[in-house]
């Protein structure tokens, strides 16, 4: 069970994340996507989730990562990311409730780009009873 | 010319097990459930599923082609209400429509439709792009 005393908590994320062009590349080639000189909308997706994961996981937050299904996303975009930017992130876990025995939390990943936020995304994960 | 109401010209992508085991290493989720048939069947699931995230990668790429590019995308939101089941050695059909639901202050606001196997796949499906 997550600890509900950490609703409302922002994590700061630990080390600023290069986004390669090898990467936003490997994104665009599944998605037939020619164009590589800006990631696709939701390409940082593979930047937040691995970061809700190390934070959500924690002893002193507790959720069980392996029977979690992913409820619903979204993304503001406020600026494009590109091959080359460097990005911070901070995690803020922004709602919790239990409903019939499944556990859904919303967290929200802000992005920021030399200290302007770049991209809010919003995951609802369901961790099922 | 657009209008509100308007029903923009349906894309239809086709994913295999190929496609999930590349999204799987460009995105870093690894879950097998998306690779794995006997561990997703343990699991209680039809089949090997999508990555949510993978429809919603397609969805946004028939975005970006409405929008003229993915720098114009502003916001994409979607909930994951059925899975996209891909058995090995098929190719499934993802169907992707849009319709304009909004139009001012420079920007287009879409509601989408995923369909695979005749199923909506994604729920609450709303795009903003720079018009």
């Amino acid at each position: 069970m997550l600890n509900p005393d950490s609703v409302g908590s922002t994590f700061a994320g630990t080390e600023p994340i290069t986004v390669s062009q090898s990467e936003v590349d490997a994104f665009c080639a599944v998605i037939g996507e020619a164009d590589t000189s800006i990631a696709p909308p939701t390409f940082t997706i593979r930047i937040t989730l691995t970061q809700f994961e190390e934070i959500l996981t924690r002893p002193e937050i507790g959720l069980d990562w392996s029977r979690l299904v992913h409820g619903d996303q979204k993304f503001e975009i406020f600026s494009p990311i590109k091959p080359g930017d460097q990005l911070t992130c901070s995690a803020t876990i922004e709602s919790y409730r239990v409903a019939a025995g499944n556990e859904i939390v919303t967290v929200r990943s802000d992005l920021y780009r030399t200290s302007q936020l770049a991209i809010s995304a919003w995951s609802t994960l369901v961790v099922r009873a | 010319m657009n209008t509100v109401g308007t029903e923009l010209p349906p894309k239809v992508f086709h994913l295999n097990r190929e496609l999930l085991k590349r999204y799987a290493d460009a995105s870093g989720d690894q879950n097998p459930i998306h690779q794995d048939e006997d561990f997703a069947l343990s699991v209680g699931l039809p089949n090997v599923i999508a990555h949510g995230m993978l429809t919603m990668a397609l969805v946004g790429k028939y975005i970006s082609d409405l929008a003229g590019g993915s720098a114009n995308v502003l916001e994409f939101g979607a909930r994951f209400i059925k899975p996209v089941i891909v058995p090995a050695g098929q190719e499934v059909d993802l169907t992707v429509t849009a319709t304009i639901s909004d139009m001012a202050d420079g920007k287009i606001s879409l509601t989408l439709s995923a369909t695979s196997a005749d199923v909506k796949v994604l729920g609450m499906a709303k795009a903003v792009i720079l018009q």
